[in-house]
């Protein structure tokens, strides 16, 4: 282990030397279908945040021009990160897995607040941030390093690696779902089982742990664990009409929003759901349906089309690494934003249940957004020194 | 190449590969499964979600119409408007609520300064077993909890509506009826509209809205379409808080008309009070129960006064009726006021009736010139029938017959006409020639007045008697085979009379008997009309023969005056008697105020002046005392008015009815007590009241 470590401390001083040339070799496709992405977002957050009351949208740009700042960061770590060694950033990998565990404990000190019920906030002065969308990054981390680099003379993660994993996992989701946001946590579950599965570690294990997130869905019903909102939502997904000004109504609003915009859309800022707000949280977890409704099928189908893109080349990266570490480590992004994005935008058409996920690049939310980039720029690193290798 | 790592076995990186081309291609599907599921939602579901948002941002704010107001003939408002501030729930919400509303209904009754009990039982719906105070109309309305609020009380309601949750406060037009009870029944009321008529009235769904009322009687109900208008529909974008974004159109309500009646509100109060006074002299020696007087237009067959007592106030109607002062409405101790005895009562006619059946004599072949014998007392087929208090007048004409009243003529002439169909056994089609006519002046079937639930009363002849049969026998031949029990345990010879009774009506209660013929020539036993009914024949013996469909209503003038519908009079039909008949019959009515059974009513009647033509009756019913009646038109030489009054239970014509009637006349003519006519010039007002543009009314004064 030290000896890796060094080497990869050794290579990292190369930094200055190769940034310009790894950002240049890095997949353009990846790269441009995340920026048309981010820049469809900045206009629908745009959109979602006008006051609805008729007023010119460049008089109310300050949700626009935070989004904007929020891009900008993000943008600036996605590509520095992209600079630098894959193998450097693995070095940190224990530094950032503890550095957003920390986070997470402080959520749940006085030094956190909780917004739409949950305790997912830290906020010091103006600034706020969500140690939960950090604890994604750590966790992709984490696990690639552990599961990615068996002990010497093994191919592939043991018994015990999983179970450390196991560990890795546990103190970030046990963390996560004390805010409680069950979103996050189904979303940290994902990137281990994904992980997890295309790790090469026994089949034994990758059925067990499938079988295990099966049982415990299961007990959470079994036990009444889901908290009565949960259950409702459930209900309401397979039916939306079953409480239209309740629990359905969120569900019943998007789907509104969605059907009424038709193939062309009514045009930005002419969404007559977006304006009315009857959509709730629609800058962050019902964006899709601001896009569905005022750009119609031709632009809610791109914002798919977008996704499928991003995620099928970064699986793409995964799949030209010959190394383990960092191609389970693009299988974590992908799952990340795979399932993210497919639950964020299948709950704004009553496909999946109502849970608060942002839509990867999209949504507003600075903190979700610099840890969307940066995962970004991992891959992006990656794929710019993996690529030359095939 | 990285020589510190780890070198995979090839097969291994190839099979990993394999799995990651496997999740590619699951990632595709899922995302395509999005894109097909986000086609399905917008290009063939499209329109239904445009729809639903539409919906959604498009609240329909439904603008009632102000009700048109009821006026006299001179343009003197019998009912019209006013506003009150009430309060209200929304039914369903407050069920809704985990404990029913009652948190809600009981800071509500602190704040109105009520028992919440009373809230409570406001918040119920109507049914059979449930006692008023409920809620009459449908749980989609929102349910009015007290009405004619302080404005301090509905502001605090108003402004803590958070406090309030599914309450509301707001100003609401009501009803006013300036002149209480007077013309009740004809005027009808108001109550909320129930489910079943929202249910049958579906193009009119859209017309209500908040707490909506319809006429439930009288003209309010004939004329609710005309006297509603049609509400007007605001359409405004809102969005999710219900804020206003702005108005998407604007639809103006069409205020409804106002019903310019034929009814004179002067003459309509003489009549009630003419009628009541009467009643009063009457008793205590008779009951007089009940009674109603109507006033018509003999030329038009509007209906000037239609006064019938017991009566109420419409306005108790109003915010929710409690249950003393509902049961008082349909109980007979309190007369059930809601009942108009003028269009939906029936009583036997007594000699009123004589008209039809002197004149179905003459048309059957009995002479206007011959003279007839008038007994003391009759015997025909075995039964012996005496004149009214017994006394004979010797030989006399048909006029005489009339003006004393001879029973003894008609009574053979009844059994004659019997005779002539053939008797208990006629052989084909009996003429009927005294039901035939009772028909052709209109007796038997309503008159077709624009009020609800007339009567049609009843003429009885063969064939009504063998339907009556029918529908009766069965009863009677199980009577007439067990007898009566119960009545046998404390009066064995009436039970075996009733007995011997019921199985005669088995047997042959189908037969027509002469005895029944006997009675119906006198307007007594089984004939039944109104007193609408009998105002209308005689305004048919003034007029020439012409029978009117009575109308209350007279013109709809929409609300700013610009238009105006009159309501022409509608012909029904033409009595089946010769002019030289109709004339004989005016001349004899004539008389009677002035020689005749009514003389003593009109002693001192300025007869010289308006000569009054008029019949009394005194018609006796089983278990019943006497009740009164006088039918008459006036001015003799120039009919205008007919009048019909009817006390039930009253005594004689008249003694008790033609004295009112008088009271009228003179109240409509200024004679007597009246220091001016009630009708200037003694005619109905043809000229309609001027509605001016800006809404006000210009009260006829000539």
């Amino acid at each position: 282990m030290s000896t890796h470590t060094g080497t990869a401390l050794l290579r990292g001083a190369g930094i200055g030397r190769t940034a310009a040339g790894a950002a240049r070799r890095a997949d353009p496709v990846l790269l441009g279908a995340a920026a048309l992405l981010c820049a469809v977002g900045a206009l629908l957050v745009w959109s979602a945040t006008l006051p609805g009351d008729g007023s010119s949208p460049l008089d109310s740009t300050g949700h626009l021009r935070r989004h904007l700042l929020h891009l900008l960061v993000g943008w600036a770590v996605c590509l520095a990160v992209a600079s630098v060694d894959h193998r450097t950033v693995r070095a940190y990998a224990p530094v950032v897995y503890a550095a957003t565990t920390a986070a997470l404990v402080l959520v749940l000190t006085p030094l956190g607040a909780v917004i739409n019920g949950s305790r997912g906030w830290i906020v010091v002065g103006a600034f706020q941030f969500q140690p939960a969308e950090l604890a994604k990054v750590g966790l992709v981390l984490a696990l690639a390093t552990l599961l990615g680099e068996p002990r010497d003379g093994e191919s592939r993660p043991m018994t015990r690696d999983v179970l450390f994993g196991l560990l890795v996992l546990a103190l970030p989701l046990g963390l996560v779902l004390a805010q409680p946001d069950l979103g996050t946590t189904l979303v940290l579950g994902v990137i281990f089982l994904g992980m997890l599965t295309l790790s090469g570690a026994p089949v034994f294990w990758v059925v067990g742990m499938l079988a295990c997130g099966a049982a415990a869905g299961f007990c959470v019903w079994w036990f009444d664990m889901l908290e009565p909102y949960q259950v409702a939502r459930l209900a309401t997904m397979v039916d939306p009409t079953v409480d239209p000004q309740g629990a359905g109504y969120n569900s019943n609003q998007a789907l509104i929003a969605v059907g009424s915009g038709g193939v062309h859309g009514t045009g930005l800022f002419q969404g007559e759901q977006t304006h009315g707000r009857f959509v709730p949280e629609q800058h962050t977890d019902f964006v899709f349906t601001v896009a569905a409704e005022e750009l119609g099928f031709l632009g809610a189908a791109l914002v798919i089309a977008l996704f499928t893109v991003v995620i099928w080349r970064i699986l793409g990266v995964a799949r030209g690494c010959d190394q383990l570490c960092p191609r389970l480590l693009c299988v974590g992004v992908a799952a990340w934003f795979g399932f993210q994005a497919f639950i964020n935008i299948g709950m704004g058409m009553g496909v999946v249940p109502v849970t608060g996920l942002p839509l990867p690049f999209v949504s507003y939310g600075g903190t979700a957004l610099l840890a969307n980039l940066f995962a970004l720029g991992l891959v992006l690193g990656i794929s710019a020194r993996d690529r030359g290798f095939e | 190449m990285n020589v510190y790592e780890p070198h995979p076995a090839p097969g291994r990186t190839r099979s990993r590969r394999a799995g990651i081309l496997a999740v590619q291609i699951l990632v595709l599907v899922l995302f395509a499964a999005l894109g097909v599921r986000l086609w399905y939602l917008q290009i063939p579901r499209g329109d239904h979600y445009r729809e639903l948002a539409v919906a959604n941002h498009h609240q329909q704010l439904v603008v009632p119409a102000t009700r048109g107001r009821i006026l006299d003939s001179a343009g003197r408002s019998l009912v019209s408007n006013r506003t009150e501030l009430i309060v209200s729930a929304d039914y369903h919400e407050l069920v809704g609520m985990e404990d029913g509303g009652l948190a809600v209904l009981t800071d509500l009754a602190e704040v109105l300064d009520v028992p919440v009990e009373e809230l409570q039982q406001r918040m119920r719906l109507c049914g059979p077993t449930v006692e008023r105070p409920c809620w009459p109309g449908s749980p989609y309305q929102p349910v009015t909890l007290a009405d004619d609020i302080e404005p301090s009380v509905a502001l605090q309601i108003m402004e803590s509506g958070d406090d309030f949750p599914g309450i509301t406060a707001q100003a609401h037009a009501v009803r006013d009826y300036p002149h209480g009870a007077t013309a009740g029944q004809v005027l009808g009321y108001l109550q909320p509209v129930t489910q079943e008529e929202l249910d049958a009235r579906e193009e009119l769904r859209t017309q209500f809205t908040g707490i909506d009322q319809v006429g439930r009687d009288g003209v309010e109900a004939v004329y609710d379409t005309e006297l509603r208008g049609t509400a007007g529909v605001r359409t405004l974008a809102v969005n999710n808080h219900g804020e206003v974004m702005e108005v998407v159109s604007d639809e103006r309500p069409v205020p409804g008309s106002h019903l310019v009646t034929h009814l004179d509100l002067r003459v309509q109060k003489i009549a009630e009070k003419a009628l009541a006074e009467g009643m009063a002299a009457a008793r205590p020696r008779y009951k007089a129960d009940s009674g109603a007087a109507v006033v018509l237009d003999v030329n038009t067959g509007g209906i000037v006064a239609m006064a019938s007592l017991p009566t109420y106030d419409p306005g108790v109607w109003q915010g929710g009726i409690d249950q003393k002062a509902f049961d008082e409405m349909l109980s007979e101790e309190a007369g059930e006021p809601l009942l108009s005895r003028a269009v939906q009562g029936q009583y036997p006619p007594g000699s009123t009736f004589k008209i039809s059946s002197l004149s179905a004599a003459v048309e059957n072949g009995f002479s206007l010139r011959s003279t007839y014998a008038c007994p003391g007392s009759v015997n025909l087929a075995g039964q012996n029938y005496e004149n009214y208090e017994g006394g004979g007048h010797g030989t006399i004409d048909l006029h005489k017959a009339i003006v004393v009243s001879c029973n003894t003529v008609f009574y053979k002439f009844g059994y004659q006409l019997w005779k002539r169909d053939g008797g208990l056994h006629p052989e084909g089609e009996p003429e009927e020639a005294m039901a035939e006519m009772a028909r052709g002046y209109g007796f038997g079937s309503p008159t077709g007045i624009d009020l609800p639930y007339e009567t049609s009363g009843r003429i009885p002849d063969r064939e009504w008697k063998r339907n009556f049969w029918e529908e009766t026998r069965e009863t009677n031949c199980e009577r007439g085979e067990r007898g009566y029990p119960d009545i046998a345990r404390t009066n064995p010879s009436h039970a075996s009379y009733l007995k011997r009774l019921a199985y005669e009506q088995c047997v042959e209660g189908f037969l027509w008997r002469a005895n029944e013929a006997v009675n119906f020539s006198i307007g007594q036993g089984d004939v039944l009309v109104s007193p609408l009914q009998l105002a209308r024949a005689y305004a048919a013996i003034a007029n020439g023969g012409t029978l009117y469909e009575p109308r209350v209503a007279r013109a709809l003038v929409s609300a700013d005056g610009s238009e105006t519908r009159e309501i022409e009079p509608v012909v029904a039909g033409k009595v089946p008697v010769s002019d030289t008949t109709l004339t004989y019959l005016q001349k004899a009515l004539t008389e009677v105020p002035k020689a005749g059974t009514a003389r003593g009513a009109f002693a001192g009647f300025p007869q010289d002046k308006v000569s009054v033509a008029g019949k009394t009756g005194s018609a006796d019913a089983q278990n019943r005392q006497v009740s009164a009646w006088f039918a008459s038109y006036a001015p003799a030489d120039d009919p205008q008015f007919a009048i019909a009054v009817f006390v039930s239970q009253g005594g004689t014509g008249g003694m008790t009815s033609a004295p009112i009637a008088r009271t009228i006349y003179e109240g409509i003519y200024g004679f007597g007590d009246f220091d001016e006519p009630a009708l200037p010039g003694g005619v109905p007002r043809d000229e309609l009241p001027v509605v001016r543009s800006d809404g006000s009314i210009d009260v006829l004064e000539r």
